[in-house]
Order: C-alpha cells, then sequence, then structure tokens
C-alpha cells in the first residue's frame, strides 16, 4: 500500500485557473520522490496539499490509507506528527528571537512529545551534524547552510514519516547545496521524502523517482533514471535539453 | 580625456573596495578588450556584483574605492556623474538579475525603451520622436525576440512573462549600442526553459554587435556557455582565472577545485540526458 495517494487531484485559488488538474500520484513509504516543475506547473501548490494547508477542490488524498481531515484538528495533530515540512528560505523560517533550541523542541512541544526534549533535540541535531552545544545560540549567528540544518532538524525531531522539502536548496550556494543534498539523501534512507524543485540537476543527484508537471498536470513519472535516459513525453524533453551542462 | 590603455574596454587595476573599513574586494584587477566574453564566477559574498557595479560608478557612497578601473578610456573612480553619464549605456550598459526591479512599474514597456533610445539619437545630434521613435522602439523589442513588439509595447511590465521582461530589459542595454554588456546573474531569477532562451539571446546579440560581454553568475555550467575566460572570486579575492574551458577541466586553486566538482555531481546525476 502506498503511504500517500493522490487521486484525480484539482486545486484552484479563488476564482483562478485550475493550478492543480486531474493529479494522480501514489507515493509508496520509503520513496524518494521528485516533483519537477517550472513556475506555474502546481508543484508549490502539490506540496500544500500534502501538507494539509489547503484542500483539493476534487479527488482527494490519503496518508497510510486514511484521508486527510484537514479541517479536524485533532487529526491534522496526528498528522503533523507524521508529515513535516523543510522551505527553500532559511533566513526567513527560523524565529529569530528563539533559540536553537526553542526552535528545534518546537515541534515537540506542539504536538506533546513525550521524552526528554533536550535529548531529542541534541539527537536531531547530531542527525543534520551540528554540534550538540549551539542550543543556548540564535538563528542570526549561523550562515545560511547552518540554518537550513536547523530547519531540518526541526523537522526530523519528532521522527516524521513523510518529509516535505520545497525547494530546500535552492538559496544556498552551490558548495554548500551539495552538503545539505547529501544530507537529505540520508535522511531519504530512514524516511519517505517529496523534494519539490526546479533544479533536474538536484533532483536527479537526491530523488529514486520524478514526477514531471506541467502547468497543473503530471506529464511524466518514474523512475529518475528511466526518465533521465528516455523522456518520452515533449516538454520533459524540453526541460531536460534547457539544463545547462559542464563542458566535458 | 585620459588615454589609458586605449585597446582595453574596461581595465581595472589593483581595485579594492571596503565598506566602514571592512575589506569586500582585494587587489581586483581584470582586462576586457572589445568583443571578449568574460566571465566572474562567485557564491555570494565573493564581490562579484560590486565589482561590476565598480566598473560603471554605480557603488553607493558608503563604499570607497581604491586602484584604477578604467572604462571606455575614461578613469571611473572618483569621476563626477557627469562623466560617468556619458559613459552609462554607450560604453557600458547593464542587464541586471531581476528584471522586475529594473523596469519602472508604471511605465509603460515602449516608453521605457523609448528613453534610451532619444538618449543615442540625441548624442548624435537628432531629436526623434513620434512614429519615427515608435517605430525604433518596433525594431528593438523585434531584435530581442519579442512576439507582438507593438503589445508588449503598450504593456506594463506586470502583464508579460518575467522572460519577457528580461528581454525588455537587454533592449534597453542595447539602446545606446554599448560596446560592453555587464550581465549580473541575468538569468538567476528565470525558468530554466526561459534561461536557455535567455542565454541563447544574449549569445547571438553579443556576436553580431561584436559586442564585449563581463557576465556574472554563481552557476558554473552557465558561465561555461557563454564565455571565454573566466575569474574565480572567493571573499574580495581572484583566486583562479583563465580558459573557461581549461578552468573548468583542472581547476588549480582548491576553492576552485570544490566548486567545480559540486558543479559536476549535479551534472553526472543528470547522465547524458538524453
Amino acid at each position: 500500500m502506498s503511504l500517500v495517494s493522490v487521486d484525480h487531484v484539482g486545486f484552484s485559488y479563488a476564482r483562478g485557473r485550475k493550478v492543480l488538474d486531474g493529479v494522480s500520484l501514489a507515493i509508496r513509504e520509503g520513496a524518494s520522490v521528485g516533483l519537477v516543475g517550472e513556475s506555474g506547473s502546481g508543484k508549490t501548490t502539490l506540496l500544500r496539499l500534502l501538507l494539509g494547508l489547503q484542500r483539493p477542490d476534487a479527488g482527494r488524498i490519503s496518508f497510510d490509507g486514511a484521508p486527510l481531515e484537514t479541517r479536524s484538528a485533532r487529526f491534522m495533530r496526528g498528522y503533523r506528527r507524521q508529515v513535516q515540512a523543510v522551505f527553500q528560505d532559511p533566513y526567513s523560517s527560523l524565529d529569530p528571537r528563539q533559540n536553537v533550541l526553542g526552535i528545534v523542541s518546537e515541534p515537540l512541544r506542539w504536538l506533546g512529545v513525550a521524552g526528554d526534549r533536550h535529548e531529542l533535540v541534541q539527537a536531531a541535531l547530531e542527525a543534520v551534524g551540528l554540534e550538540r552545544d549551539i542550543l543556548k545560540r540564535y538563528p542570526h549567528e549561523f550562515s545560511g547552510g547552518q540554518r537550513q540544518r536547523i530547519a531540518i532538524a526541526r523537522a526530523i525531531v519528532a521522527k516524521p514519516r513523510l518529509l516535505l522539502a520545497d525547494e530546500a536548496v535552492s538559496a544556498l550556494d552551490l558548495s554548500t547545496r551539495i552538503r545539505i543534498v547529501e544530507l537529505l539523501k540520508q535522511l531519504a534512507a530512514q524516511m519517505t521524502l517529496v523534494f519539490v524543485s526546479h533544479d533536474l540537476g538536484v533532483v536527479a543527484a537526491l530523488c529514486e523517482e520524478i514526477v514531471i508537471l506541467e502547468r497543473g498536470r503530471i506529464v511524466e513519472a518514474g523512475p529518475t533514471r528511466q526518465i533521465l535516459d528516455a523522456p518520452q513525453h515533449p516538454y520533459t524533453r524540453t526541460l531536460l535539453a534547457s539544463v545547462p551542462r559542464m563542458p566535458a | 580625456m585620459g588615454v589609458a590603455n586605449v585597446t582595453a574596454i574596461l581595465k581595472i587595476q589593483n581595485l579594492n573596495l571596503s565598506a566602514a573599513g571592512i575589506p569586500l574586494v582585494n587587489e581586483l584587477s581584470l582586462t576586457i578588450a572589445p568583443g571578449e566574453r568574460v566571465g566572474l564566477i562567485g557564491e555570494s559574498g565573493s564581490g562579484k556584483s560590486l565589482t561590476a557595479m565598480a566598473a560603471t560608478g554605480l557603488l553607493s557612497r558608503a563604499i570607497t574605492a581604491r586602484g584604477s578601473v578604467v572604462l571606455g578610456g575614461q578613469q571611473v573612480i572618483g569621476a563626477p556623474d557627469r562623466v560617468l553619464n556619458g559613459l552609462r549605456g554607450t560604453v557600458a550598459a547593464f542587464v541586471f538579475q531581476e528584471p522586475l526591479t529594473a523596469l519602472d512599474p508604471l511605465m509603460r514597456v515602449g516608453r521605457q525603451v523609448a528613453e534610451p533610445l532619444r538618449r543615442r539619437w540625441r548624442r548624435d545630434g537628432r531629436d526623434i520622436g513620434g512614429r519615427e521613435l515608435d517605430r525604433a522602439v518596433t525594431e528593438l523589442l523585434e531584435q530581442v525576440a519579442l512576439p507582438q513588439p507593438e503589445r508588449i509595447a503598450q504593456a506594463y511590465p506586470h502583464e508579460i512573462s518575467g522572460g519577457q521582461r528580461q528581454r525588455v530589459a537587454i533592449a534597453m542595454a542595447l539602446a545606446c549600442r554599448p560596446q560592453l554588456l555587464i550581465a549580473d546573474e541575468p538569468t538567476t531569477a528565470l525558468d530554466v526553459t526561459t534561461q536557455a532562451e535567455i542565454i541563447r539571446l544574449l549569445d547571438g546579440l553579443v556576436r553580431e554587435r561584436n559586442m564585449a560581454l563581463l557576465f556574472i553568475s554563481h552557476d558554473l555550467p552557465v558561465v561555461a556557455g557563454i564565455v571565454d575566460r573566466v575569474l574565480v572570486l572567493r571573499k574580495g579575492l581572484v583566486v583562479e582565472q583563465g580558459r573557461v574551458g581549461a578552468v573548468f577541466a583542472s581547476p588549480q586553486h582548491e576553492y576552485t577545485q570544490a566548486l567545480v566538482a559540486a558543479a559536476r555531481t549535479l551534472d553526472t546525476a543528470l547522465g547524458g540526458a538524453a
């Protein structure tokens, strides 16, 4: 059975055009899936639906066999425990007034996770390659890459089954980006990862499967190697041909 | 007028930039000959954009510049605005990363493109308006491969796409027929398919008009596709420079090696990319 199943989902923002149209997708437990598309493809909207921040107009989304009840606070609390997210900008996603302990332990407090919070936070920091003794420090003391590690530590501290990442490495410098991709790859071995990105190179390096979105529709989906080596849809081919390449 | 090096369009020697005593760029030297294409590569904070701003005298007053920047035979450092205005657009023109901020949101695209065109004609001792100006605007928009140039001339910046806005910005940069085009991350804000189109456009325009190009980017493969020579900047220091093929094939400095390795990791993951 799939961990996440998206069935014929459609969505539009108030009186706008359809942002998602007939999107169906099954994500099995343990998979690492890249949602790839350009601006207006609907990739971020799909991620928001998966997070339960927005409800589909048509179709439905299920997690572990049960449909998402986005209107039930109780359901959402349980859902949040299992599904966490990392966003693009590490400069705006961390509360500047809280120290690292406060930031990373927030999901534990909010979700009422039992156990020694200090211990769980330190384990999460260690898992993302940060020192254990930074608990009392504040976001502004860290570089972009370190901030993104803190954001990832917060996302994994409650041990979610599904990690959603929205352009999580796009704002980072190249050398930092590679290190965060490596980190996410390690984490993807322990949980299910859905990685939204416009960057095919990053997705190819990180994800086992790729879903290509164009203007709200899935045009192609499959194993990464297969999509890259033998793209079937004309849009996928255009996308691949547009990626600038290193000289041989 | 200074006659320092008549052959180079831009000659930067031992440029030092600092703000409040903090060094930002150290002893940077860079020469661009007519028709030459040079890339400036670096990560955030490397000083690559500051260097480009210094080249055209666009630095903020908070930044202290020492050394020499000669653009079109004219010393830029310490030069009054009157002198700099004569160089901007005609000797060197700029294309920035975010076309939405480079364009006036309240002015129709056509009028914005008309301004530098008029400036050029005035420089040549002509004053043109009306139909003739409209026609010249349309022509320029055609040259940057904008579809329906008459319609786009009538549009406000928010009514056209990001790629189209960048084409408009390029048209404005070309209006005064500069000898040097400075492009600072011109495709970073664009989608990958649009990026490919804009790079192709820039490549073609620079070649046709035999312009020199200073291309600033953090994106190695993009740089590789458009320049001949690169300088790698790190924390205000040029750590390596040379032919782009040679630098990317066998980087000498540790930092360049790390950058090239990172770019290759992503590139290799793509495989042959069909």
